[in-house]
């Protein structure tokens, strides 16, 4: 079983066929999950406080603006576990929204720079790519070690 | 207590960079609500479509398509309150965009900030108490002409003042620095009170306002205890006598400067802050210091200089004073070291503020800088405008509590309204 960080990392979908194929998928929901269920915090809505873009200063700089670091010390930490990553490129909003641009440009490059095997992809756009979009990705996680073929 | 005023929070980054408890914070100290307008996924993908500005991040997407609910009356607010991450390029082109957009499209009072994850709910909160005041206190602010006899109180970072007013006259006015908050403003009360040949008793009513409005307030038993803000504005348009149509109101303050976007003498969208001293009066103390001048002599001998025959970035008080030192080494006359000052000051806020607001004339420009005439001379160069400065401008913050407490005598104020 490999751990496998999905891009966009709130796609629910994504997730869902990461594990359909015996993996486990690293997206906003396994980070956010740990940062509510941590005790002691109180800053509504995600029980993110003034220290986590602190801690994003692992990735990026303090000339980055306070959202780019926090975003970070979400994702950060998922890239740094990730065995294998799939990205998918544009996709709508319906699909799984990355709110901020600046944030999705460097964890792209942070997960290429990592060297582990990525599966880059565009949102299909209609039913013909959908399919080989469902295709590849099923392909990529059956090669993966540990995956169902 | 009265209902909560409904602030729409258009935003990008807050609870990211942990900031949302401090927004939500500064809210329920001034008896307001923030709230996210609701939308489909189908107004998101059609609203920035519509708008036109093709921005990458998802949720500047969103606050686009908030900010268009809002305008179109599909969702309902009293104020809106726009905020994204400090440094962020494309927030700040969304960010001014929106301010822009809902300011010409609706009469939602606006304010606009950028965070960093060290900003605190006592830095916003002057800026969401004076949302929640226009939306409040709309009759109050309606208020043009003072009536009986009333006194503002301004305790600054500076300096305080007190003004006493009768018949729409001013009577009585003191001034001190500030030091003791509670021992400056009773200094000037006394001197006010004396000038105006009343007793405290003979007053009907009185406001306090700046950053010891509470303090003070409390003290006097002020009827009104206001953040300077819509104060400011209302007192500027007040002295001015531009109390009908469009103005543009500019207070550069010791620790914090604002610019003021007021129709009708109530303010639409307002800046406040600055990036360091570097931009603010505290600066131009600091270069009379060093010249050896008293700060009244800065002005007029600013007007004797020329600007641009000392290179000078007050971008950082530091930086800027380190400008100044090099320039005096180097054999720059007094003169147009004090006249670079002033056109430095002018410049950083002319970049980092006015550029949050529309500059509508006529503008005006209050608080103790403004009687810097070097100031305001680089100032209007900058705007190519003739700068007001209207008599009494260094107490523009008394004038305006002495003329807006005048609104309880009969209690008609509009509280509650």
């Amino acid at each position: 079983m490999a751990k496998v960080f999905i891009y966009p990392a709130t796609s629910l979908i994504l997730s869902d066929m990461v594990e359909r194929w015996g993996h486990s998928p690293l997206g906003a929901a396994v980070a956010v999950r740990e940062h509510i269920q941590s005790p002691g915090l109180d800053s509504p809505p995600l029980q993110m406080t003034a220290d986590d873009p602190k801690r994003g200063l692992k990735y990026a700089a303090v000339e980055v603006p306070s959202g780019v670091r926090g975003r970070m010390s979400l994702f950060g930490p998922l890239i740094e576990e990730a065995d294998a990553a799939i990205i998918v490129n544009d996709a709508d909003l319906a699909f799984g929204c990355m709110g901020c641009a600046r944030t999705n440009e460097l964890v792209k490059y942070l997960i290429r720079k990592r060297g582990v095997p990525v599966l880059d992809l565009v949102y299909p756009s209609c039913d013909e790519d959908g399919v080989a979009f469902v295709a590849a990705i099923k392909a990529f996680l059956s090669d993966l070690s540990g995956g169902e073929p | 207590m009265s209902q909560p005023v409904r602030v729409a929070q258009l935003s990008c980054g807050p609870e990211h960079s942990g900031v949302q408890k401090e927004i939500y914070d500064a809210a329920a100290a001034v008896n307001a609500e923030m709230f996210f307008p609701d939308v489909t996924l189908n107004d998101i993908r059609e609203s920035y479509g519509a708008f036109g500005l093709e921005a990458r991040s998802a949720d500047l997407r969103l606050a686009i398509a908030r900010a268009k609910a809002l305008v179109e009356g599909r969702v309902d607010a009293d104020a809106v309150f726009i905020a994204t991450c400090f440094r962020c390029a494309e927030a700040a082109i969304v960010r001014n965009e929106l301010r822009r957009y809902i300011h010409e499209n609706s009469d939602l009072p606006v304010v606009s900030y950028s965070f960093t994850e060290r900003t605190t709910s006592g830095t916003l909160l002057t800026r969401m108490e004076a949302l929640t005041t226009i939306a409040r206190r709309r009759a109050l602010l309606a208020r043009e002409v003072q009536e009986g006899l009333t006194m503002g109180v301004d305790s600054g970072s500076s300096t305080t003042k007190a003004i006493v007013m009768q018949d729409n006259r001013i009577i009585g006015a003191g001034w001190a620095p500030t030091t003791n908050v509670l021992g400056s403003a009773e200094d000037v009360i006394k001197t006010a009170l004396e000038e105006a040949g009343v007793a405290r008793n003979d007053l009907e009513a009185t406001g306090t306002t700046g950053y010891g409005r509470f303090l003070i307030g409390e003290k006097i038993g002020a009827d009104l205890i206001q953040e300077e803000l819509t104060v400011n504005s209302k007192g500027a348009v007040f002295l001015a006598d531009r109390q009908r149509g469009e103005a543009t109101v500019i207070d550069i303050g010791g620790m914090d400067n604002k610019a003021i976007s007021v129709q009708d003498g109530i303010p639409g969208t307002f800046t406040m802050g600055g990036i360091c001293a570097g931009a603010s009066g505290r600066f131009l103390e600091m270069t009379a210091k060093r010249l050896g001048v008293d700060i009244t002599e800065l002005g007029p001998l600013a007007m004797k200089g020329l600007s641009g025959e000392v290179p000078m970035n007050s971008y950082c008080i530091v930086f800027g004073t380190q400008s100044l030192v090099n320039a005096l080494a180097a054999g720059s006359s007094a003169e147009d070291v004090a006249a670079a000052a002033c056109h430095s000051v002018a410049e950083q806020v002319f970049e980092q503020q006015l550029q949050e607001v529309d500059i509508k004339e006529p503008v005006i420009m209050v608080g103790g800088t403004s009687l810097i005439e070097g100031l305001v001379h680089e100032m209007g160069k900058l705007l190519q405008t003739k700068i007001v400065v209207p008599p009494h401008s260094q107490y523009i913050g008394s004038v305006g509590s002495a003329l807006l407490a005048s609104g309880f005598i009969r209690g008609d104020s509009g509280e509650g309204a």
